[in-house]
């Protein structure tokens, strides 16, 4: 039996001021499975994911997101938007940053704290609760942002540029933690090969739906090529190594 | 001095004042709100002027200015068309200018104007402490029931918005406290400086916490502690009251910057 499907987009169009940002988007994104969007600047992956929020509205078509129309499933869906850093003078601690997620759920301030530590056990952040969130490295606080994703809804994570600022090593722990915890993701990265080896699914856009399948497919595809404007002759090794580097030293 | 019945009433409200101030200045400063807080309070002069040339109430009329013009602020600025300051720019100088017309208009010694610009919290009477009192309470009570959803928003507005917080409206809601709590404000130090007791304050919080919660009650604190210290400066040199409460707040914060801890 296949999986439930948790996004739908259906011949998708978005305008901004009088521009097609979007055109005739069409795809689904099955309940488990991780789906890579890429695309080069001014492609539409930010907006596709405002759209599929309910942040902006579409012209055409139509969009499900778990079963619903865009913004009517707050409690089920985690964001994480394209964001460097947070302001070091922050005043708060990580636990509270993340407990946020929960803002104005049922339970009130107990079962948001209890909500947030059980987010920051999953990201193993746990021990750093009590920390003022503007001290934690890059790295852990992407990891932070995806507790407080995971405490505002774990059945769909939405995800923009989620590793942007973070070096190779972290990059990696990151993309391995955001398979670990098994929901459905839908992350967007200029990091082509990154993404490519952690996703189940690649969507390449620009503006229109360029390639959609297998990372290893899209990542030779002309089509991808086609995308970019440029010929990526360095990919088919680039790919491999990039595999490897995530599969260990004894690989 | 605290035998004396109008000192009795302005310690009360440099306390009242210093404490409402503080807690919305722990927003100011935290979303960077000081530019349009001195445009908001400047603004109030057009709204005092205007009702001084038609015998309504001054702080009444001065609020809902305040209030209108906060509100006008936010919305033209959304619009992207132009900068915030450039917005603010505009509604500071335009209602300053307005104040100074209708102002113009009436001969003679301009005392209420004065009182308006620098403060007149030796006059306040029974009456006037108990509004104030009463609207720093309301701006406290709503400030209470909001705090955890502008903390989201000064956070990070695009997730507020993506779980389905009403930004527009919090953003709102936070201008029209501000609004309200520089009306009250101007009756400590005046227009031109009540922007201090809402920056200065929770500015020098920030140099000894970390934590929010730590820094409203720090704010709130020396807000209140600046206005009986700045008072009773003032009492003993017979200096002007509104600037002298905003002196020992930077001082404060000065000495603070001086002493300010390694860790905190």
């Amino acid at each position: 039996m296949s999986a439930a499907v948790a996004v739908r987009f259906d011949g998708v169009s978005v305008e901004r001021d009088g521009r097609l940002v979007l055109e005739d988007l069409t795809f689904t994104v099955r309940a488990g499975q991780f789906v890579g969007i890429v695309g080069p600047n001014g492609a539409g992956k930010t907006t596709l994911l405002r759209a599929l929020l309910g942040l902006v509205p579409i012209a055409s078509g139509r969009i499900e997101v778990l079963g619903r129309p865009p913004g009517a499933a707050h409690g089920e869906i985690g964001y994480v938007p394209q964001r460097h850093a947070v302001a070091s003078g922050f005043p708060a601690t990580v636990r509270d940053v993340v407990a946020l997620g929960r803002l104005g759920r049922a339970g009130g301030r107990r079962a948001a704290r209890a909500a947030a530590e059980q987010a920051l056990a999953r990201v193993e952040l746990l021990d750093r609760a009590d920390r003022p969130v503007g001290r934690l490295s890059g790295g852990e606080q992407r990891r932070v942002l995806l507790a407080q994703a995971l405490c505002a809804g774990t059945r769909l994570l939405v995800l923009d540029e989620p590793t942007i600022g973070l070096d190779l090593p972290a990059e990696q722990a990151f993309y391995a933690l955001l398979r670990s915890l098994g929901t459905t993701v839908l992350a967007v990265s200029h990091d082509l090969l990154a993404l490519a080896s952690a996703a189940d699914e690649l969507l390449c856009i620009n503006r229109t739906m360029h390639a959609h399948g297998n990372p290893d497919e899209v990542v030779h595809s002309h089509a991808l090529r086609e995308a970019y404007h440029c010929e990526f002759d360095f990919l088919a090794g680039e790919l491999a190594h990039h595999e490897r580097l995530a599969s260990g030293p004894d690989s | 001095m605290l035998e004396l019945g109008f000192m009795q009433r302005a310690l009360l409200a440099a306390v009242v004042i210093g404490v409402a101030c503080g807690a919305l200045g722990f927003f100011v400063v935290l979303r960077r709100l000081a530019f349009i807080g001195v445009g908001i309070s400047h603004s109030a002069i057009g709204g005092v002027a205007l009702a001084i040339v038609l015998g309504w109430s001054p702080l009444g009329t001065a609020a809902v200015f305040a209030i209108a013009v906060a509100l006008a602020i936010a919305r033209l600025a959304r619009t992207g068309r132009l900068s915030e300051d450039a917005v603010i720019g505009i509604f500071f100088s335009g209602s300053m200018a307005l104040g100074v017309v209708l102002f113009s208009l009436r001969r003679g010694y301009q005392q209420d104007l004065f009182g308006y610009l620098f403060g007149n919290v030796l006059a306040i009477t029974p009456g006037e402490l108990g509004l104030l009192a009463a609207a720093a309470a309301g701006v406290l009570a709503a400030l209470a029931w909001l705090f955890r959803p502008l903390l989201f928003l000064a956070f990070d507005e695009e997730v507020a918005r993506a779980y389905g917080h009403p930004v527009a409206a919090l953003e709102a809601a936070l201008l029209v406290l501000l609004a309200a709590t520089i009306v009250i404000g101007v009756r400590l130090v005046g227009v031109i400086l009540v922007e201090a007791l809402l920056v200065v304050p929770a500015a020098t919080a920030t140099l000894w916490a970390s934590h929010y919660r730590t820094q409203l009650v720090l704010a709130m604190s020396l807000g209140a502690a600046a206005g009986v210290v700045g008072l009773a400066t003032a009492y003993a040199f017979d200096l002007a009251a509104g600037g002298t409460i905003v002196l020992v707040s930077v001082g404060g914060f000065f000495l603070s910057l001086l002493l300010r801890p390694r860790a905190t």
